[in-house]
C-alpha cells in the first residue's frame, strides 16, 4: 500500500521509478513532495520542469503540471512559463550535469534575473543516465568512465555559483539530511525570487562504484559524516572543516522578483496610454 | 489600426501582424538582420499586456517560447541563420510535443557567421530538416511587406490550428525593405486559437488526437495536470518504450500535416496559361522574377511565375500539373540550389529544369533571370 503522501502527490500508476537501487533521487523527490504538501500551494498552479538525466525523470512521477524538456534547458523553459503566467509556482528539478554544464549559462542568468523559480539540483557528481562520465561536480582526481586516470577539472560549488550570480535563496542538504532538505525546499518555495537548493545525492551504481565508495548505505554515511551545518561551522576550527561541506541555509536575501518587476512596466505603460 | 496606410519595413510588419494575431509573449536574442523584430516586441508587447524577454542565448529564446505557449499564450521568437541553427533542438521538441509557436528566420548569408547584413535563401533545407529525426514542420515565405503582415498572422493561425511550430522564412530583402501598406481593420482578420479541452480533468488524454489528428491542448495551470516530454510518448503524454507507440506517434504527426495540406499550402501564379517557361521563385527574389517576366513578356516570350508561399510542405501537386503545361522550369533562389531539389524530385524527366543561383550576398537582379531565360529557350 502506498503511503498517503505517495497516493496524493505521486502518479502511482507510473511507479516504480527508473532509478537504480540505492540511488538518493527517490529520497530527494519525496522530500520535495513533503515540502509542497507543507506549503499548502494549490497543486493545479504548480509546474515542475526538468531537463534530461536521472534527476530529470522525477516530474513524470509527480502529479502536477509537468514538463520534461531538452538537456540543460529546463530553466529557460521554466522562465517562459513563469513570465507568461506569474500565478504559477514553477519548480525546476535538474542535475549537476544538466544544470551546471550544458545548462550553466541558463543557471547564471536565471539567478541574475531573480525570476521566481525554485530550483532543486540533484547532485550525484556524475552523469548517471549515460553511464558514469565525470560532471562539473565530480571532485578533482575522482574517476568517471571518461576520466579513467582521474578527473583533472576543478569541481563547481553549485551553491556559491548560484549565490554569486544573484540567486536570493540558496541552501544545501543531502539525501541523508531529509528534514533539513524539506525545510530548505519549503523556504525556497516561499521566496518570491530565484531559489536554488542543492541536494547531494548518492550514485552507488556509477560514481560510487568507480570511486570505491562502497554501498548505498556507506554513501549515506559519508553524507552524514562529512556535512557540517553552517550554524556550527563558525564555531569550528578551519582544520576541522577540511574536506567537509556545508549544509543549511547559505543565503537568504530577498529582492524584487523578475516577473513582478515586468508587471510594473506593463502597468506603467498601459496607464500612460 | 483602422484602415490606415503606413510606411514600414518587413520586420515591423511582422511585429504588427504578430500582435494582430494575438501574440502575448516574445523571447529572443539579438541577431542581424532580425533585431528590429525583438526591439519592436519589447516596445509593443507591454502595451497589450504581453511579455518580452531578452534571453541569454538563442537556445533559451526558443525554450522560453515553448514554456510560455504551454501556459496558453501565443508566443514567437525571431532570429537569423546562426541563431536558427542553435534553436533547432528545441524546434524539434515543439514539433514532437506539439507546442504551437512561431519562429521567424530573417535569412542572411551563410554558412557560419557568413554575411550578416546581406540577403540569402540558404536556410530552405534547414527550415525543413534542421532538427534531427523525422518530424512535421510548416514554413511560409513572404515576398512583400504587406505579405509579411498577413503571413505572420497566418503563421500563428496554422501553429494554433495544428499544434506545430511554424517558420516564417523571411530574408533580409523583405525584412529591411520599406513599403507603404494598408493594415486591415482588426475585426476583419481571421484569428484561430488552439482547441482546448472542456472535459473533466480525469478524462483528459493530452495526446489523444481528435478526428483532425490534432489533440486538444490544456493550458498549464487550468486544472488538467498532465505531462509533456520530448521522449516517445503515448496518448497519456507519459514516456513509452513501446515500438508501436513510437511508430504510431511519428506517423500521426506527419499525417496531421499531410491530411490538411490543402489548407496549409498556398502559392501564387502569374501568366501561367500560355507559358512555355515557368519561373519558380519565392521570398524577396520573387520580386525580381516578376520584373523579369514583365520584361520578357514585352518581348513576346511566354514566361510565367510559380511562387510557393508555403515552401514546407511544398506545393508538389500543383507543380506536377504545371510540368505538363510548360517546357522549362527555372528555379531562382539565393543559394546554390536547394528548392530546385524539390522541383527536380517532382518534375524530373517531364520538363527541363534549370536554376539561377547566387550566394555573394546580393539579391538576384531581373536581368540575370532574363539572361537565363533567353539562354534556355
Amino acid at each position: 500500500m502506498p503511503s498517503p503522501l505517495i497516493e496524493s502527490y505521486f502518479r502511482s500508476e507510473n511507479l516504480p521509478q527508473i532509478w537504480c537501487p540505492g540511488c538518493g533521487h527517490g529520497i530527494i523527490t519525496r522530500a520535495i513532495a513533503v515540502a509542497i504538501e507543507k506549503s499548502g500551494l494549490d497543486r493545479d498552479k504548480i509546474c515542475i520542469v526538468s531537463g534530461i538525466g536521472c534527476s530529470s525523470r522525477a516530474p513524470g512521477y509527480l502529479d502536477f503540471n509537468t514538463l520534461h524538456t531538452t538537456h540543460g534547458r529546463a530553466l529557460a523553459f521554466a522562465t517562459g512559463i513563469k513570465l507568461a503566467n506569474p500565478e504559477l509556482k514553477v519548480i525546476v528539478i535538474t542535475g549537476d550535469g544538466d544544470c551546471t554544464a550544458i545548462g550553466g549559462n541558463h543557471l547564471i542568468h536565471a539567478c541574475r534575473r531573480n525570476i521566481g523559480l525554485t530550483t532543486i539540483v540533484y547532485n550525484n557528481n556524475i552523469y548517471g543516465m549515460t553511464g558514469g562520465q565525470y560532471s562539473p561536480t565530480t571532485p578533482k582526481f575522482d574517476k568517471g568512465t571518461t576520466a579513467p586516470y582521474g578527473n583533472i577539472d576543478k569541481a563547481f560549488d553549485i551553491c556559491n555559483l548560484a549565490a554569486s550570480a544573484g540567486a536570493t535563496y540558496v541552501g544545501r542538504a543531502t539525501s541523508y539530511h531529509t528534514n533539513l532538505l524539506i525545510s530548505l525546499v519549503l523556504n525556497a518555495l516561499k521566496n518570491d525570487g530565484f531559489s536554488l537548493i542543492e541536494a547531494i545525492s548518492g550514485c552507488p551504481t556509477y560514481y560510487g562504484r568507480k570511486n570505491k565508495k562502497g554501498s548505498a548505505v556507506n554513501m549515506l554515511e559519508w553524507q552524514k559524516d562529512n556535512a557540517v551545518n553552517i550554524s556550527s561551522a563558525s564555531k569550528m576550527a578551519p582544520e576541522m572543516l577540511e574536506g567537509k561541506f556545508l549544509i543549511g541555509e547559505l543565503k537568504n536575501s530577498p529582492e524584487p522578483e523578475y516577473a513582478s518587476e515586468y508587471q510594473k512596466i506593463i502597468d506603467k505603460v498601459m496607464k500612460e496610454r | 489600426m483602422t484602415n490606415s496606410f503606413k510606411l514600414m519595413q518587413g520586420n515591423e510588419a511582422c511585429v504588427e501582424g504578430a500582435i494582430a494575431a494575438g501574440m502575448k509573449f516574445y523571447a529572443g536574442y539579438p541577431i542581424t538582420p532580425s533585431t528590429e523584430i525583438a526591439e519592436l516586441c519589447s516596445e509593443k508587447l507591454p502595451v497589450v499586456g504581453g511579455k518580452f524577454i531578452q534571453m541569454e542565448d538563442e537556445i533559451a529564446g526558443m525554450a522560453a517560447v515553448i514554456g510560455a505557449s504551454l501556459t496558453g499564450q501565443k508566443s514567437m521568437t525571431a532570429t537569423s541563420g546562426p541563431g536558427f541553427s542553435l534553436k533547432q533542438e528545441n524546434i524539434g521538441y515543439a514539433s514532437y510535443a506539439e507546442i504551437p509557436c512561431v519562429i521567424v528566420n530573417v535569412q542572411r548569408g551563410g554558412p557560419s557567421t557568413g554575411q550578416p547584413t546581406s540577403p540569402s535563401q540558404g536556410d530552405v533545407m534547414q527550415a525543413r530538416w534542421g532538427t534531427h529525426g523525422d518530424h512535421p514542420i510548416i514554413a511560409i515565405c513572404p515576398s512583400s511587406v504587406k505579405e509579411t503582415f498577413d503571413l505572420t498572422i497566418r503563421a500563428f493561425n496554422l501553429s494554433e490550428k495544428y499544434r506545430i511550430p511554424v517558420i516564417l522564412l523571411m530574408d533580409e530583402v523583405v525584412g529591411h525593405m520599406r513599403e507603404k501598406i494598408e493594415l486591415p481593420d482588426i475585426a476583419d482578420i481571421e484569428i484561430i486559437d488552439r482547441k482546448r479541452p472542456n472535459c473533466d480533468s480525469d478524462e483528459y488524454l493530452p495526446y489523444k488526437a481528435e478526428a483532425d489528428l490534432v489533440p486538444l491542448m490544456a493550458d498549464f495551470g487550468a486544472g488538467y495536470r498532465y505531462h509533456v516530454t520530448g521522449l516517445a510518448h503515448d496518448e497519456t503524454g507519459f514516456p513509452s518504450n513501446s515500438y508501436e507507440v513510437a511508430d504510431k506517434l511519428i506517423r500521426r504527426l506527419m499525417n496531421k500535416i499531410e491530411i490538411h495540406k490543402d489548407d496549409i499550402i498556398t502559392w501564387e501564379e502569374e501568366n501561367i496559361d500560355d507559358a512555355d517557361v515557368l519561373i519558380i521563385a519565392f521570398g524577396g527574389v520573387a520580386r525580381s522574377a516578376k520584373a523579369a517576366i514583365k520584361q520578357l513578356r514585352e518581348n513576346g516570350i511566354k514566361v510565367g511565375l510559380f511562387r510557393p508561399i508555403t515552401i514546407w510542405p511544398f506545393p508538389q501537386e500543383r507543380l506536377r500539373e504545371l510540368a505538363d503545361k510548360v517546357k522549362v522550369m527555372i528555379v531562382v533562389e539565393m543559394n546554390l540550389g536547394q528548392l530546385i531539389l524539390e522541383v527536380q524530385r517532382i518534375c524530373n524527366n517531364i520538363v527541363k529544369i534549370d536554376g539561377v543561383n547566387k550566394v555573394n550576398g546580393e539579391i538576384i537582379y531581373p536581368e540575370e533571370i532574363v539572361t537565363k531565360v533567353l539562354e534556355v529557350i
